[in-house]
């Protein structure tokens, strides 16, 4: 057991934030309260995503091939780790990037792979990832949305929800039912979609936090090149749990930073909010829950550089990923909670520190839900790590 | 980076596993928890031959000289059996005396206390049993030649079979460090039974007890810095221990729900059920990350040694405050799941519960370490 970097790796870590130093773009300040703001933004992103990608930092782990630069499952970490302290732009091309990118690589056609991996880095193509009915949420694997061969395309009715991106998307990785006579896993094809088909209606949805990252998507009679098949047709369950692996293993190294950040600002205003006459800070239980906070969130870090240790010396990411997004999910509503509690009823207030605390607070209660349920992943846990047998 | 065992600590594993799988099954814990010190000569003997006593310490002093990660891989074999005996009471002496001296001559009771022929325990807990150092009020005075102490300590470990005890006391107000035999004259030892039935605590008393000059080990800053660098060695063995048990009762409970059946289905089938077992690994294994971080993290060689690095205390104290819940409630969901048959004396479960609620007190509980890293991620 070391758990210092090696020479390389520090020599990797030090090109990337030199690099970063160089290029960093202003951040942006404007409140998104309207179209014109929310596209600026748009493009903004896709501007970082561009020089990210010429300075060859976009989709790091891809084969050099595809653009990519082959790093290594640390050098990864150690790279979202960088962009989280250097406090960069969210990247746009998160899903394209992260998930379904990958999965091209990895299944598509030779044409496919040539028209779209070069694009997702550059920023040029953004994606969404269109799986969650409204009668699919958890169950995936019971989605109703229909394709229909006619001719040369597949012809596709129904309705995605959950969709993060999908207002600013170009593409997207949809899964829908070809064979609805055979039991549901076996009946799916995953198609990539242009989301400027004619017969495709975006609507966001508000969140509970007010801002909107998700959306509906209605498909009415929207046409889908028969080309444009990912892998083959109904296999596309198969296509889906290798991409929803990948998400369950994002190991979560920048979200340490987030959450750290958060952590840290926690603390300075404890010191600075006085109740009678002593700061927060001084508060014996106050102390208890801020330090159980950082206790949690190191124990966080120590169970994510244990399982990137177990990855990058042979594993490939498995249902321990599982662990991980329950592990900080959970944390993180406590964590929020405890920032309201420790401050105090100011916290409460929208213009309190930019109304970080009541946006963690709110925001937080969505991370126990997406990207698969906590129930889910206990799920995942007894039945895939510990062996227990399945009820449904 | 590496965060996984080499080689050579997973062949540790598996033969300190082997060892007390041969020398400590549970029917023999169990007869050893029915005696007055839960001590088995024969088993001490044969750990002594592996040289666990003296594990950490120097080779000059007859130790095996290993790291802080072997000692947490030794310590959590030692939870997951259960084991009984004086292992983590003569690993705090050990280590409280080598780090003790001012220089770099060997100590003929360390040679004793490795080879196993001799045990000692450290008493410091007093009437208020805190651990902080600041609290400790036990008086020293000095004579003419010696010095003489009065006092009563408290929950000491495994002082009823101990041969020395590691006294800590005030002379003058300062801290003083001070070997004392357990059968010198005034010494009182008095069991007192508590809820770990597999090792054991003890009152000690001392009445106008004579304390040679020799006998003081360190005073002052000194003693104080080789108490807390003794105690962060103690809490990350106590981390193990808790990481060992909660290891064999998760195991445990994933076994019986897979056998045990309720309205014709095995209850592992069960969601409810289901939950609280994965709930309990993911417990187990933060555990395990944040006890090796601090190994990692308390070993010398990534700090210079005496002294005090806020990076060691911080990743010892989280561990020791993660540890101390998590084994508690490993232990609850454990016996939850298990139904009436968890709560039986004859079912092995509250074995490890008891002896995980001790860890969690030993070295200072969660919410003492919680106010260790306040002061120093918030003063």
């Amino acid at each position: 057991m070391d758990l210092k970097l090696s020479a390389s790796d520090e020599a990797f870590r030090d090109e990337f934030r030199a690099w970063l130093r160089a290029n960093l773009p202003e951040p942006w300040t404007d409140p998104l309260t309207d179209e014109d703001a929310r596209r600026r933004h748009t493009k903004y992103l896709r501007e970082w995503q561009r020089t990210l990608y010429g300075g060859g930092w976009a989709g790091i782990t891809w084969p050099r091939e595809y653009g990519g630069r082959g790093a290594s499952v640390i050098e990864s970490a150690i790279y979202q780790e960088e962009l989280a302290l250097a406090d960069t732009p969210p990247q746009v091309g998160t899903i394209g990037q992260g998930l379904v990118g990958p999965t091209i690589i990895a299944v598509g056609t030779e044409a496919q792979k040539k028209q779209f991996p070069s694009r997702i880095l550059s920023g040029e193509h953004i994606w969404c990832q269109g799986f969650s009915e409204p009668n699919a949420g958890s169950d995936v694997a019971g989605l109703a949305t229909r394709a229909v061969l006619d001719g040369d395309a597949f012809v596709v009715n129904g309705q995605k929800i959950w969709t993060s991106g999908a207002q600013i998307s170009d593409w997207c990785m949809l899964l829908v039912r070809t064979d609805p006579d055979v039991p549901k896993h076996k009946g799916i094809t995953s198609l990539l979609v242009d989301m400027k088909s004619e017969g495709i209606e975006v609507r966001p949805i508000r969140q509970m936090s007010s801002d909107s990252g998700f959306n509906e998507i209605f498909f009415t009679d929207v046409r889908v090149p028969r080309e444009n098949v990912l892998g083959e047709i109904n296999t596309g369950w198969r296509t889906a749990i290798a991409t929803l692996m990948n998400e369950r293993s994002n190991l979560g190294t920048g979200a340490y930073i987030g959450f750290k950040r958060n952590f840290d600002a926690l603390v300075e205003r404890a010191r600075s909010v006085v109740r009678g006459g002593v700061p927060v800070a001084r508060d014996p239980i106050a102390r208890q829950k801020c330090a159980q906070a950082c206790v949690e969130l190191e124990v966080f870090r120590h169970n994510m550089n244990r399982t990137l240790s177990r990855v990058a010396t042979g594993g490939v990411p498995g249902p321990e990923g599982s662990i991980l997004k329950l592990y900080w999910s959970e944390m993180n509503q406590r964590i929020s909670r405890t920032a309201m509690e420790v401050l105090g009823d100011v916290a409460q207030l929208t213009d309190e520190d930019d109304g970080r605390w009541v946006y963690n607070f709110l925001r937080s209660r969505g991370n126990t839900i997406e990207a698969g349920t906590s129930e889910i992943q206990r799920n995942i846990i007894a039945q895939r790590v510990l062996g227990l047998p399945r009820s449904y | 980076m590496n965060f996984d065992l080499s080689d050579e600590q997973k062949l540790l594993q598996e033969s300190a596993r082997r060892f007390l799988a041969r020398h400590c099954e549970m029917p023999r814990v169990r007869e050893l928890m029915e005696t007055e010190t839960a001590v088995d000569e024969s088993l001490w003997k044969a750990a002594a031959d592996q040289g666990w006593p003296g594990m950490t310490l120097p080779e000059a002093d007859g130790g095996l000289g290993l790291g802080l990660m072997e000692l947490a891989v030794i310590f959590e074999e030692i939870g997951r059996a259960c084991a009984p005996g004086p292992f983590l009471s003569t690993l705090w002496a050990a280590t409280l005396i080598a780090e003790s001296r001012d220089n770099a001559e060997p100590i003929e009771l360390l040679g004793q206390l490795a080879s196993g022929s001799t045990r000692a325990t450290v008493a410091l807990l007093e009437s208020d049993a805190s651990w902080d150092l600041a609290h400790v009020a036990q008086e020293t005075v000095a004579g003419d030649d010696d010095f003489r102490m009065n006092g009563r300590k408290t929950c000491v470990m495994d002082a009823g079979s101990a041969d020395h005890l590691v006294v800590a006391s005030r002379l003058h107000g300062d801290l003083v460090l001070c070997v004392v035999p357990t059968k010198a004259d005034g010494v009182t030892v008095t069991p007192t039974p508590g809820i770990d039935l597999t090792r054991r605590l003890c009152q000690v008393d001392f009445e106008n007890v004579t304390v040679d000059r020799g006998a003081v080990l360190a005073r002052g800053d000194r003693a104080r810095d080789a108490l807390a660098r003794s105690m962060s060695v103690g809490a990350v063995a106590a981390c193990a221990d808790l990481v060992g048990g909660m290891d064999r009762v998760l195991e445990t409970s994933v076994e019986y729900v897979k056998t045990r059946k309720q309205f014709g289905q095995l209850i592992g089938s069960f969601q409810a059920v289901q939950h609280q077992c994965s709930d309990m690994l993911l417990m187990l294994e933060s555990s395990r990350s944040a006890t090796y971080f601090a190994a990692w993290a308390a070993s010398p060689a990534h700090g210079p040694a005496g002294d005090r690095d806020p990076d060691c205390d911080r990743a010892v104290s989280i561990a020791k405050a993660y540890c101390s819940d998590a084994g508690r409630e490993v232990g609850n969901r454990a016996i939850q799941v298990h139904g009436g048959i968890g709560f039986t004396w004859e079912y092995d479960l509250h074995l490890y519960y008891r002896r995980a609620k001790a860890s969690e007190l030993m070295f200072g509980d969660a919410t003492f370490h919680r106010e260790v890293v306040a002061h120093l991620v918030m003063d």
